[in-house]
């Protein structure tokens, strides 16, 4: 019974998107849905009709790219598509997330022009205080305030989805359905073809937008692609119409704690949630087919009736229609997934949208058209780049227990620093015992755990659920002992969680291939440490990181944790595939403890019997050296924070016996442990800017301070980086050979000794012409333009004045940073510095132009003489921009004759 | 007098001090004290006024233990109920055992049957004083039941008058110096002011031992004290006052839920492949303790180098010390019995030549239950002694081993090792004492062996093993899988007439006890019954001082003329598994004598059933308002939401026969109560509770089947 009610509801639901799509075809005529041959060849094979294939096939299309073939196993806009709720929110929780929900509300509006399909209602503009008045049903008595977003709309997301199709056609992308993609072909880490059941089609490029199905579909090929996805079911319900139907301008409603959303539905009500008990699906990879069969389940349900009741208590007498069950997908971090796979190269992938799937998808899809087309996008999207991941999270218990946590939040509060709960304690340093004993408390990165602080013994803090908030944290104090104890004594940080490579060659290839690849300068005497960047073609970071040199012929590079992927994929993409260069991740195989401090010299110098003064160990130095008992750790002369300390790397068979001997040795000195919010503390007040956080793809060296890091004249010395590959050599060597035979038959064996000379020669030309115009590196080119144009952006640090720690919200990040009144840019991170006893904040200052808002140049003068403002939740502090970290007076203000009694005990 | 003669009666002391001590005018003593297989130590109980259970006179101190103060009008309710009988002469108490006997044969036949019988009783105590609903005819049978079948208070009074004196002689705790073996009569005083002390904060204690041949006569100074009844008239008034302004404290369900859950375990056999193969799905088990510490054992095991998996329930009795030994041994026993001809050699060979052990039991272990470490060595060997003996007899001709065989074998071995262990003793001197103390102390055991569609329990003693069968309308029947072994089963009373001679036949069972002592008929250990006299002279005599201090070891039981009266022979029950059988309860006596079998199977049956397939709601095309949906689906979930409190089905079914009320649902105030007893308390009013649900995988037993046919 439920089944056939299931299956006539959704055929009414669909069948006026589906008559559209076809009167859409006739009129446009261009699009014919072919279901005989495929081609035999394409640019690009997209798998999925949903809204994101759709749209990555409009958006390619539009940009000119031709031969697009689109596969669909179903029919166009089946799916998630076809049962979402049809909600067009712009009101997203992530700069980047906003900008591309925009983009999509203002792509719907122009489809409707473009191909004269209906595919969006306007909603009107309410003001909060006429909650009630304009929304007759609202039970208003338990609200304080409402926000409403006029630009909002409802629309038909399989509407939209055939709209974007019918458009792509019009553009020439061949759509094909009932057409589904067995695997694709993958030859040398390239996309080569894709196997279907009709057949194969070669294709350069693939974009895998199977929504619930990519995890699985990413799978598949010989080459896995771990596309960490899951399924969960949604539920929500329909309701007959009313006796008088709902007027359409009536507007949507979100009661986020509630959870659940309300919207008029052909004249009755629409309403579904997010509840806090979901229910994981397909985990087993259930065949697709599945989605037509799922059951409703009332009882699950009932919390967000209850909800929905208590909103609008005169539904009551509603006739209920049905409760639809459309599963939604997930991703760990409620973020979607795009991008290009780190592991097959021309595999790109865009699904995982978190329920968000038709406020994003235009915005997305233009993203990776972009992404295709230009090789980046023009926004900066590493926080939904798939390269975030790898394939430890791509386990199914996993996957599985963290869709759990991150459906709820969805309509929950979303506090600063809020730590997943589930899918925990999966990559551990060893210490992790010892240190949990002595109360860290734990965050993860790229599913390492990472102490955050440490919670002494006598002291309580909230429950989680208390936790949260936008003020003053309770963990307040408890850093703040340990920044302290990091200026005045040593402390200890387990930092094991940093990407860690090796880059070792035969000969010098190892030297040459970084040099082309890092913006710095690395030919530096052995022991040395460079910071630099890894810099694209525009000049901005892909990695920032610091590399010491072991030897003359091996590199250690250390960057940041969820670079493990990233920086892998892209050292693969661009170091010369040569047998004798080697390159190890060799992040498991050391523990990293950060000694910081004025005492770690100390510490150190007791446990090696080895001077560590500043002019045997200079900073920036790297040795191999015992501590304890344990020989061969890697000692560092850095801090990541810019504070006086060491960088320990220990082989961690030795981890748990260095630690015990520094915490043992350290004692006299007052060391203690401490966590990754008091390094953010001192890294942040010294202006040291994190990738991933401050830098990004999109921000050169020279916007951000960074100008030490690049050295756009590296002198040359040795051989030139001939990076041929072994495929180019083979190339060269059999011209060489006939053209040899060509001229022995000619002219006979001398004249070959001289034309090998006379390359000889043209060789050594060029490396002289290179020692004097230096050597090339990638993005040199843009870092030479904008040091001569000047920079769009600037980074700057911020120390708010009138701030009150206690009673004011805090600064995270994000926040608006106004300049002479006037908009400039936005923070990107901040933190307490309880040197200056002020808040920091770090952040870009752009130069808009008042007549057009173009950007302009900006300039040192630029900074240095503006008036700033933070804007923290509506209320705006002053601020003092620096361009370089404030000396640091404050820090040594302790003097001889300052020290009392109780800087004897122990921290 | 031949009351005098025996070592005395466990029981209650009642002591109503307004109406003067009058033995007849008691109407509370529903206050059943709960039986217990050995006579216990005297449960003394102060009621200091009119008393109408124990709940109407207690103090702040009381209150803080959870149990409220009654209103007077729970005691004038309470007086609706006419007053048992205090003295049954043996006659006639025979008489009623009888009649209990049958009128429990009678609710087990029917369906809904009766219930929870002592805890019916605590019901009246004013624990739960509500039960409006209490019929005439229940009452009457419970009547019945308190003289009969429960170690009931045959007497009450004081001791010091001589009146009440036989009564109290017959009313002397005989084993009791087995619970407080340090305990010197120069302590008396002490330990009597201590009672006192503490009758003013639970009105009720534990008494110390009393040694029978000092305090039988004389009254002691201090025990004078005891008995002041005006003195503690006021305490009693200040009792009601305080009742007067009600001020609860209960548990709030968390706690509960922790206590009920501490115990709790479960297993689930892995699947390979995504296919079970295994009869068996999983087991949940759960231990609720009434002693401290508790006498109850469990034990679950996988045989490695046979197929199938063994679960028991041990009850111990005077000592967790036997029930312990038995749950760490007798699955060894079992599966070394069980094991074909060559695995033996293997093994023996092994052991001779210092090779790595084949593994022969997985075992799955609550953390709690513990293995003593001590012992391990000395159990070993005697387990090796036993299959070389197996080694020897075996000729290797029969290939086929006889589970049923096997199982009485094992069980009869492991009590003669026990025994035998006692005898010779240990020149470790811990060793020596804890075989000595395994041997006199003693353990009922109930075994079940499952085996693809083979399912055999072994029961020795009054545990049980019931079958959960889900009938085709999808009700629930039980099928009980063992016979108890006690007074209540009339072909082990035949047994035991038959084992003995013609004149001991009125002696041998006496208040449906063994030789009056004892309840089980079946048991490990209790070398006291076992042995010769001279046996046991000579064993207590060359035995650890510990021992000699020892009353209770010492003390032969009455009408001791033909050892052994106590055998640990199981009675072996077959069964072959059929689709509809769904689970299996095994269970010490704890939870049968608080719930039927009915009742237990079908809270079982209901919570697996409804943690698989509650029946989903469907709209399907009729007119529902949200309304109406609303109301229905908060309906089920109030429904629900008892049943989802417990993951573990030992768990909920010890939750309701705790906390079950009149109408056969769970009262949290009930369950607060009985959970917060204090520990000497806790044992008046339930036994200890073990269980172990075995939860079989009706497709494979329907694929087993199938095969067959």
């Amino acid at each position: 019974m439920l089944y056939r009610l299931l299956s006539i509801v959704q055929r009414q639901r669909t069948s006026p998107g589906w008559q559209t799509w076809s009167s859409a075809r006739s009129s446009t005529s261009a699009a014919e849905a072919h279901s005989i041959a495929l081609p035999a060849q394409a640019q690009v094979v997209i798998c999925g009709g949903g809204i994101m294939g759709t749209s990555v096939a409009y958006h390619l299309s539009k940009m000119g790219w031709q031969n697009i073939v689109l596969l669909e196993q179903g029919r166009l806009a089946a799916g998630s598509t076809r049962f979402c709720a049809g909600i067009l929110s712009t009101a997203r929780h992530s700069s980047i997330e906003q900008k591309m929900a925009d983009y999509s509300n203002k792509l719907y509006h122009q489809l409707e022009q473009e191909t004269g399909i209906q595919t969006g209602i306007p909603s009107e503009i309410i003001s909060p205080k006429k909650v009630a008045e304009l929304h007759p049903l609202l039970n208003v008595h338990d609200l304080v305030g409402a926000m409403h977003v006029p630009e909002d709309a409802v629309v038909s997301s399989a509407d939209v989805a055939l709209a974007l199709a019918s458009a792509a056609s019009q553009n020439g992308v061949q759509i094909y359905d009932r057409t589904s993609v067995l695997h694709v072909l993958i030859k040398k880490g390239r996309v080569t073809g894709v196997e279907t059941d009709k057949g194969q089609i070669e294709c350069q490029y693939f974009v895998n937008c199977a929504g619930q199905w990519a995890y699985e579909l990413g799978l598949s090929n010989e080459e896995p692609v771990s596309i960490p996805l899951h399924a969960c079911e949604h539920f929500y319900l329909l309701t007959r119409p009313w006796d008088t139907p709902l007027q359409s301008n009536t507007p949507t409603i979100v009661d986020a704690d509630g959870r659940i959303y309300i919207r008029n539905w052909q004249g009755g009500i629409l309403s579904g949630g997010f509840e806090k008990n979901p229910k994981p699906i397909f985990t087993e990879g259930k065949n697709q087919l599945e989605i037509q069969n799922l059951r409703e389940d009332w009882d699950h349900f009932e919390p967000l009736l209850s909800s929905l009741l208590r909103r609008m208590p005169v539904l009551e007498t509603l006739e209920i229609l049905k409760l639809v069950n459309c599963p939604e997908t997930f991703t760990p971090d409620m973020k979607c997934i795009m991008g290009e796979s780190p592991v097959v190269q021309g595999y790109f992938v865009l699904a995982g949208m978190n329920s968000a799937g038709l406020s994003l998808g235009g915005g997305a899809g233009k993203l990776l058209a972009e992404w295709m087309v230009y090789g980046y996008p023009s926004e900066n999207v590493w926080e939904l780049d798939l390269q975030r991941f790898g394939t430890l999270q791509s386990s199914r218990t996993f996957l599985r227990h963290r869709v759990m946590e991150v459906m709820p939040l969805i309509y929950d509060l979303k506090v600063p620093r809020w730590d997943f709960q589930t899918g925990r304690q999966l990559r551990t340093s060893p210490l992790y015992d010892r240190l949990d004993a002595q109360g860290a408390r734990w965050m993860e990165k790229h599913g390492f755990e990472r102490p955050k602080y440490f919670v002494p013994p006598n002291k309580d803090l909230l429950a989680l659920e208390q936790s949260k908030t936008f003020y003053k944290p309770d963990w307040f104090e408890i850093v703040e002992s340990e920044v302290k104890c990091c200026k005045e004594a040593v402390c200890v940080i387990d930092m094991s969680s940093f990407t860690k490579f090796e880059i070792t060659s035969t000969g010098d290839q190892a030297l040459e291939s970084l040099q082309y690849l890092f913006s710095n300068d690395l030919d530096v005497p052995v022991g040395h440490i460079v910071h630099t960047g890894m810099l694209n073609e525009c000049g901005g970071y892909e990695n920032d990181c610091s590399i010491a040199r072991l030897n003359k012929r091996s590199f250690f590079m250390i960057s940041p944790t969820d670079q493990q992927v990233h920086c892998w994929a892209w050292l693969n993409k661009y170091m010369p595939k040569d047998s004798n260069l080697l390159l190890e991740d060799v992040t498991w195989k050391y523990t990293a403890l950060n000694l910081i401090g004025p005492r770690a010299v100390d510490v150190l110098s007791e446990l090696s019997y080895a001077p560590m003064t500043p002019d045997h160990f200079p900073t920036l130095f790297c040795k191999e050296m015992s501590v304890g008992y344990a020989n061969g750790i890697r000692v560092m002369s850095m801090t990541h924070t810019g504070e006086p300390g060491f960088m320990l790397y220990i082989p961690i068979e030795y981890a748990l016996h260095v630690y015990n001997e520094v915490m043992s040795v350290g004692q006299k000195y007052g060391i203690r442990n401490a966590g990754y919010y008091a390094l953010r503390s001192l890294r942040i007040e010294k202006f040291f800017a994190f990738w991933g956080q401050d830098l990004n793809t999109l921000t050169t060296p020279m916007e951000c301070g960074g100008e030490s890091r690049v050295k756009l004249e590296k002198v040359f010395f040795q051989i030139p980086p001939l990076c041929l590959s072994a495929e180019q050599c083979d190339c060269l060597i059999r011209k060489i050979r006939k053209d040899r035979e060509l001229l022995a038959s000619a002219l006979g064996g001398g004249i070959i000794i001289i034309i090998i000379i006379i390359i000889i020669i043209i060789i050594i030309i060029i490396i002289i012409i290179i020692i004097i115009i230096g050597i090339d590196f990638i993005g040199r080119d843009a870092l030479l333009q904008q040091k001569q144009n000047g920079v769009y952006k600037r980074l700057a640090m911020f120390i708010l004045d009138d701030h009150d720690t206690d009673l004011d919200l805090w600064p995270w990040w994000g926040e608006p940073i106004y300049r002479n009144g006037k908009y400039a840019g936005k923070t990107t991170s901040s933190a307490y510095s309880y040197t200056l006893e002020r808040h920091v904040c770090l952040g870009y200052v752009h130069n808009f132009s008042e007549d057009n808002g173009e950007e302009q140049v900006v300039t040192t003068d630029f900074i240095n003489r503006g008036e700033y403002e933070i804007d923290i939740a509506g209320h705006r502090f002053q601020a003092k921009a620096k361009l370089y970290p404030v000396t640091s007076f404050f820090t040594h203000k302790r003097r001889k004759d300052d020290v009392e009694l109780s800087d004897f005990h122990g921290k | 007098m031949e009351n005098q003669e025996k070592c005395g009666e466990p029981g209650f002391f009642l002591l109503d001090f307004s109406k003067g001590q009058s033995v007849s005018n008691h109407q509370t003593v529903s206050i059943t004290p709960h039986r217990s297989r050995w006579r216990r130590r005297a449960q003394t109980l102060l009621l200091p006024a009119p008393g109408r259970g124990i709940g109407s006179a207690r103090g702040p101190g009381a209150n803080r233990h959870g149990l409220t103060p009654v209103t007077s009008q729970n005691w004038r309710g309470a007086r609706l109920l006419p007053p048992p009988p205090l003295w049954v002469p043996p006659n006639r108490q025979r008489a009623a055992n009888r009649k209990a006997g049958s009128a429990r044969a009678d609710a087990e036949a029917g369906p809904g049957g009766d219930r929870a019988r002592p805890g019916r009783g605590v019901g009246r105590t004013g624990l739960s004083c509500r039960a409006p609903g209490c019929s005439a005819v229940r009452r009457e049978r419970e009547r019945a039941e308190g003289c009969g079948r429960q170690p009931r208070p045959t007497a009450a009074g004081i001791p010091v008058r001589t009146s009440s004196l036989p009564l109290f002689s017959d009313a002397m705790p005989a084993p009791t110096q087995l619970f407080f073996p340090l305990l010197r009569n120069c302590e008396l005083s002490r330990i009597y002011g201590t009672a006192c002390y503490c009758h003013h904060k639970h009105l009720c204690c534990s008494p110390p031992c009393i040694p029978q041949n000092r305090l039988r006569y004389t009254p002691h100074p201090a025990y004078a004290t005891f008995c002041r009844p005006r003195e503690n008239w006021w305490q009693y008034t200040q009792g009601r006052r305080y009742a007067s302004t009600p001020q609860k404290f209960y548990l709030t369900p968390p706690q509960v839920n922790s206590i009920l859950k501490a115990n709790e375990y479960s297993f689930k056999v892995p699947e390979f492949d995504g296919k079970n193969v295994s009869s068996v799905l999983g087991f949940d088990s759960n231990q609720l303790p009434a002693n401290a510490p508790i006498e109850d054992r469990r034990s679950a095991a996988t045989c490695l180098q046979t197929r199938g998996m063994l679960l028991g329930v041990f009850d111990g009795h005077a000592g967790c010390a036997c029930s312990q030994a038995v749950s760490e041994r007798l699955f060894y026993y079992i599966a070394v019995s069980l094991l074909p001809h060559e695995t033996l050699l293997e093994i023996e060979n092994a052991v001779e030549s210092g090779r790595a052990l084949l593994p022969i039991l997985q075992w799955h272990k609550h953390p709690n239950d513990y293995f003593s470490k001590e012992a391990s060595k000395l159990y070993f060997n005697s387990l090796r002694t036993y299959w070389q003996e197996l080694i020897d007899l075996n000729t290797g001709e029969s290939a086929d081993i006889d589970v049923k065989e096997a199982l009485i074998n094992a069980f009869k071995r492991l009590d003669n090792d026990i025994s035998l262990e006692a005898q010779v003793g240990d020149p470790n001197s811990f060793l020596n004492y804890l075989v000595l103390r395994v041997a006199f102390s003693g353990a009922t055991a109930c075994v079940a062996h499952v085996d693809g569609v083979d399912l055999h329990v072994a029961n020795t003693g009054d545990s049980r093993a019931m079958l959960g069968v889900q009938e085709e309308d999808g009700s629930w029947s039980a099928v009980t899988l063992s016979n108890d072994h006690n007074a209540q089963n009339e072909r082990e009373l035949e047994r035991l007439k038959l084992e003995h001679p013609k004149n001991e036949a009125k002696s041998v069972v006496k208040q449906d006890r063994l030789l009056g002592l004892l309840m089980p008929f079946r048991a490990f250990g209790d070398v006291k019954f076992k042995w010769s006299i001279d046996l046991q002279k000579r064993v207590i005599e060359s035995g650890p001082d510990q021992l000699n201090d020892n009353e209770y070891t010492k003390f032969i039981p009455p009408n001791y003329h033909t050892p052994p009266y106590l055998t640990a022979e199981p009675e072996v029950t077959y069964h072959r598994l059929r689709p509809q059988d769904k689970f299996l309860v095994l269970a010490t006596d704890g939870l049968w004598e608080t719930m039927h079998r009915q009742d237990v199977v079908r809270i079982v049956g209901e919570y697996l059933t409804g943690m698989h397939h509650q029946q989903p709601i469907a709209v399907g095309g009729y007119k529902v308002t949200l309304g109406q949906m609303h109301g229905l689906l908060t309906e089920r979930r109030a429904k629900m939401s008892s049943v989802f409190e417990d993951q573990n089905a030992a768990t909920h079914l010890i939750r309701h026969a705790v906390g079950n009320n009149e109408f056969g649902a769970v009262d949290h105030e009930r369950l607060s109560k009985m959970l917060s007893l204090p520990e000497e308390l806790a044992r008046m009013y339930r036994d200890d509770i073990t269980i172990i649900v075995v939860q079989f995988n009706s497709h494979v037993v329907g694929a087993y089947q199938n095969q067959e046919h």
